[in-house]
């Protein structure tokens, strides 16, 4: 083995390390390592400067292996990799010690974390004179995008990533996009209609010419990886021939089988071949087969008869499957409403006259069950309460976050209520009022002025007293509890994560956070990133967002899918696994450890003769370690992280110092 | 220092902190639930006093302490899982060890010491409810029926006893008794604040019932001996059943099966001990359901929503001399109104209670009270 010239640079990162790391005591240790040429130390070693100390010593001194003692490698390994690569270095030949995450910030005693450190700068010596020079490889990229879901998340990204030049393929799994924000009547904090600016955008995805929009149609299986992902996408059959029926409504007249309009939260009722709102789109028909008379009892076919001429129907239509190639996908498989019936003291599903957030929206729309107008049960309620926090802030529920948009939706329907009503008494119950954005205190504060009344306290429970709901709360301002009687009872029901986007988390390889919304990367820097490349989050399915924040997040992650589809090339993962074919007993333990699928048992020749061994495709690997751990022949190695590497660095830290 | 960390450390274990003040737990507090003149008791702010000053101190200065009948409904409706009946057992706890009590609970706490029942009466008393009865011994069976101080001493609830004895027979269940042995389960002593006395008792009943190698299940009548059994006897290892439970699974097997008609409306009251803290809430229906004849009807107020007696949490043995109206009334008042024949309970301290209100208010010829063990020993 050649000797290796070894750098040491230490980072005192202002006082993060300074102050409870011996910096000279440190630099004068590194220096007596084994084939360590220089150490130094600097204040801020990220700085240009500091880099600068290390390029200058790479070219005068002859360096060949570089440490950088500082913070965390998840910061800046990219970093001084550049710093190598602009001073004719491979960049994998640095290692960094990591003493401030894992020493000066966890420890007081200046004398313990000085020692530590060193272990740590001994462990990182050790280590980058076995590391070897590693070539980066690039794989093409598919100049296509998919876009898994079709609410507003799903719509602003498509238009976005299309409108960069990029065919764009739109899943839905509805028969029409649009999503929540098409059932919502007025929007906050400005009440805009809801319909009226998300309608143009549904225009734009059907005549954009960059979009094929699938809906009805559901991903039910993802293979391969960033740049080159093969996504089979299964189209439920819609009856009803998308690209002839005109949607002319004469077949639904004759349609007998009334179900319940989903649409309008279960208020009102369709035919079984219906269109699931007027502006849907496709703007065609769809024939609901749990509930269409043909396709359950073989009898009826009545609505083809009177389809003659356009012909659009066909009873007869399979479920397809179509096979997409895509370079990168954005999920934005949105939200739940969380389910009122967990709460049973609030009596939802017990009193009609106790309904959710969503479903007064269906019930004060113009395209709702009563055509806008304000009515329970046919009569005009006197007396409106509405109750906060329904399923948000709620451990018992499992739903520890606040879902962002009850506060603001509950005061714009507390504005709706007084709109169509003036005389109504109208109360709010609330725990804190969270009004966070752009115009939304403002908005509060006008709705307050409106004769409404918040009351601080939560509702424990509703019951029915005569023909009144009675709401008990305390009042925690005055410290009592109150009961106030209402005729219409409002749950503001939180959000939660879409019971769809599991499944599809599972092909995509996502993880979630603890509230069970997809993970991002990292939660500041990376937030539409996931630790799956080539796939981004937008809106919902990340977490609770009201319209303006998805629709930001939304055109993020599209500018985030176009960079690999610009630049037509992605770097694969440099340290993945490597099969020493001779080793390899072809036992296939790799293969069920691996979690990216990516290593399969084929048959090589090795050494004149062929046998079955481990092949690790480098474009798959995740450099995660799983597959060394469970290889008892030792024939697979982590690149970067090998069984020698790592027990020279174990055998380093282990010696006093 | 040290202080204030183990202060810490108490709050920290009831999850005081946590508490975001949406005065939720005092909104479903019964005790609130008729107060027109009256200081509300509220959980509430007891919980910001304790989380804000000693509890030395709270405990002293407030007097409401003993009219929490520890129904959990705070603790069920908290968002964040605070659990403020604790709060209201500890600062108990703080007033038994400073000898600063009613004197009517002075005498539960001394039965108990003497007699291992909160009733006062002697040990020989228990030994009356099966008069009469062939009975195997705990331990001669797999099963073993634990009757419970209350349904033991008290003559009216001999009958529930006896109705329970008749309907384990009638599914010819092989079974045993603690008899004259049998020592109280610990659970309202507990909830009066005497933690000491609590463990000396689950120490004593561990003892016998780990021993007994042969008891597979205890059965409990009264859903307060079985809830203390499940949730607050750890290392016990028989299974503990409410006989709601026991019952429902026989009926299912088709090892019970109710013959006779019994001709009724019949609602259900909900016990607190039973339902929220141990959510059991359809092995009673599903009893009640399967009784031929039986016309079953719903309080509006049933499941999580039921109101509680005010028998829970030692409140059997405290008067409150304040005139506002008690609950059981109002249940009274609603089933009168409903026009059912019969409420029926799963609780012998419901039992009592809600039998009183009737009493009370003269509508003995209108309305029964009856446990499901005694509807069922008729079916």
């Amino acid at each position: 083995m050649s000797t290796k010239r070894i750098g040491v640079y230490i980072c005192h990162c202002g006082v993060n390390i300074a102050q409870t790391v011996g910096i000279e005591e440190l630099k004068s240790f590194a220096a007596t390592l084994p084939q360590v040429k220089v150490a130094e130390n600097y204040m801020y070693m990220c700085s240009e400067p500091g880099q600068e100390l290390i390029r200058k010593d790479i070219k005068e001194k002859k360096l060949n292996r570089i440490v950088v003692v500082a913070c965390s490698p998840r910061l800046h390994e990219p970093t001084f990799r550049n710093t190598l690569v602009s001073a004719g270095l491979n960049p994998y030949c640095l290692e960094i010690a990591n003493v401030r995450e894992q020493c000066s910030w966890v420890h007081k005693d200046k004398k313990v974390a000085t020692s530590k450190a060193k272990s740590v700068v001994a462990a990182a010596v050790t280590k980058v004179a076995l590391l070897e020079p590693l070539e980066e490889k690039e794989v093409s990229v598919t100049k296509t995008a998919m876009v898994v879901g079709g609410g507003i998340a799903g719509i602003q990204a498509a238009l976005d990533i299309a409108d960069s030049g990029f065919k764009t393929y739109l899943i839905e799994k509805e028969p029409s996009i649009g999503g929540h924000m098409m059932q919502l009547d007025k929007t906050f904090p400005t009440l805009d209609c809801s319909a009226c600016i998300l309608t143009p955008k549904m225009s734009d995805i059907k005549n954009h010419p960059n979009i094929e929009l699938l809906a009805y149609s559901e991903v039910a299986d993802v293979k391969g990886f960033v740049g080159n992902f093969k996504v089979t996408v299964k189209r439920k059959p819609r009856y009803i021939e998308e690209a002839i029926c005109n949607a002319c409504g004469t077949c639904a007249k004759y349609c007998s089988i009334a179900i319940i309009d989903r649409y309008n939260e279960g208020l009102s009722k369709l035919q079984a071949l219906h269109i699931p709102f007027p502006q849907a789109i496709p703007a065609a028909y769809v024939v609901d087969p749990e509930e269409c008379r043909y396709l359950k009892e073989g009898t009826c076919r009545q609505c083809e008869q009177v389809c003659k001429e356009l012909n659009a129907i066909n009873l007869d239509m399979q479920e397809e499957s179509v096979e997409l190639d895509v370079g990168t996908i954005v999920v934005a498989t949105g939200f739940d409403v969380f389910d009122a019936n967990r709460k049973p003291e609030l009596g939802y599903g017990r009193y009609e006259n106790v309904i959710t957030g969503m479903e007064f929206e269906r019930v004060v729309s113009a395209a709702g069950p009563n055509q806008g107008e304000l009515l329970i049960n046919g009569k005009k309620p006197k007396e409106v309460v509405f109750i906060q926090c329904v399923g948000s802030r709620d451990k018992t529920v499992g739903n520890e976050y606040c879902s962002r948009v009850c506060c603001m939706y509950t005061a714009k329907q507390a504005h709706l209520v007084r709109e169509k009503l003036p005389d109504a008494k109208i109360t709010i119950f609330y725990i804190d009022v969270r009004a966070f954005g752009k115009g939304y205190e403002e908005f509060y504060d006008r709705v307050k002025g409106e004769s409404v009344y918040y009351r601080r306290g939560n509702v424990s429970e509703v019951y029915k007293k005569g023909d009144k709901l009675i709401c008990r709360a305390e009042d925690t301002l005055l410290g009592k509890p109150i009961e106030v009687p209402a005729d219409l009872v409002v749950l503001a029901v939180g959000i939660q994560p879409s019971a769809g986007a599991r499944e599809l988390g599972k092909l995509l390889k996502l993880s979630t956070s603890p509230d069970n919304f997809f993970l991002e990367a990292h939660p500041k820097l990376r937030p539409v990133d996931t630790g799956s490349d080539g796939v981004f989050l937008a809106g919902c399915c990340q977490g609770p967002k009201d319209i303006p924040d998805t629709v930001a997040q939304a055109s993020a992650s599209a500018a985030k899918a176009v960079i690999p589809l610009a630049q037509g090339k992605v770097k694969t993962e440099t340290m993945v696994a490597r099969v020493h074919e001779q080793a390899c007993r072809a036992c296939g333990y790799c293969v069920e450890a691996c979690p990216y699928d990516a290593i399969e048992l084929q048959l090589q020749e090795v050494n004149g003769r062929e046998k079955s061994v481990a092949v690790v495709n480098e474009v798959l690997c995740k450099s995660c370690g799983a597959c060394t751990g469970v290889c008892f022949s030792g024939a697979i190695q982590q690149t970067g992280f090998t069984d020698d590497q790592i027990l020279a660095v174990i055998g380093a830290i282990g010696k006093e110092y | 220092m040290e202080e204030a960390y183990e202060r810490c450390v108490y709050l920290e274990r009831l999850g005081l902190f946590g508490c975001i003040q949406c005065g939720k737990c005092t909104a479903g507090c019964p005790i609130n639930y008729v107060t027109p003149d009256r200081e509300p008791f509220n959980i509430r702010t007891l919980v910001y006093d304790v989380l804000n000053a000693p509890s030395e101190e709270i405990a002293s200065e407030k007097h409401f302490l003993w009219q929490c009948t520890t129904c959990a409904t705070c603790s069920l409706r908290c968002p964040k899982e605070v659990e403020p009946k604790d709060v209201v057992m500890n600062l108990r706890s703080i007033l038994v060890e400073d000898g600063t009590l009613p004197p009517s609970i002075r005498d539960v706490l001394k039965s108990i010491s003497v007699n291992y029942n909160p009733w006062g009466l002697g040990k020989e008393k228990r030994a009356e409810w099966f008069k009469g009865l062939e009975l195997k011994d705990a331990g001669e069976a797999e099963t073993c029926l634990y009757v419970g101080c209350t349904p033991a001493f008290d003559n009216r609830l001999h009958k529930l006893a006896r109705s329970t004895v008749a309907c384990l027979q009638k599914a010819g269940i092989d079974f045993g008794i603690f008899g004259i042995e049998e020592i109280c389960c610990g659970n309202e002593i507990k909830r009066l604040g005497d933690i000491w006395s609590f463990d000396a008792l689950r120490e004593a009943n561990t003892e016998v019932f780990n021993g007994y190698e042969t008891i597979k299940e205890i059965v409990s009548i009264s859903p307060h001996c079985f809830n203390t059994f499940k949730n607050e006897y750890p290392g016990l290892t028989p299974r503990v059943t409410h006989y709601t439970e026991y019952f429902a699974r026989l009926i299912a097997e088709g090892t019970f099966k109710p013959k006779k008609k019994v001709s009724k409306k019949v609602t259900y009251h909900d016990p607190c001990f039973l339902g929220k803290q141990n959510d059991i809430y359809d092995a009673p229906r599903s009893i009640l359901t399967s009784i031929k004849g039986l016309i079953f009807e719903e309080f509006d107020r049933n499941r999580e929503n039921s109101l509680c007696c005010e028998g829970g949490g030692g409140r059997m043995w405290i008067e409150i001399e304040d005139a506002r109206e008690r609950l059981a009334n109002i249940r009274v008042r609603d089933a009168v109104d409903m026009g059912v024949d019969i409420i029926a309970v799963a609780c012998p301290f419901c039992l009592l209670t809600l039998e009183d209100a009737v009493k009370a208010m003269d509508l003995e010829d209108k309305l029964q009270v009856l446990d499901i063990m005694e509807i069922l020993a008729q079916a």
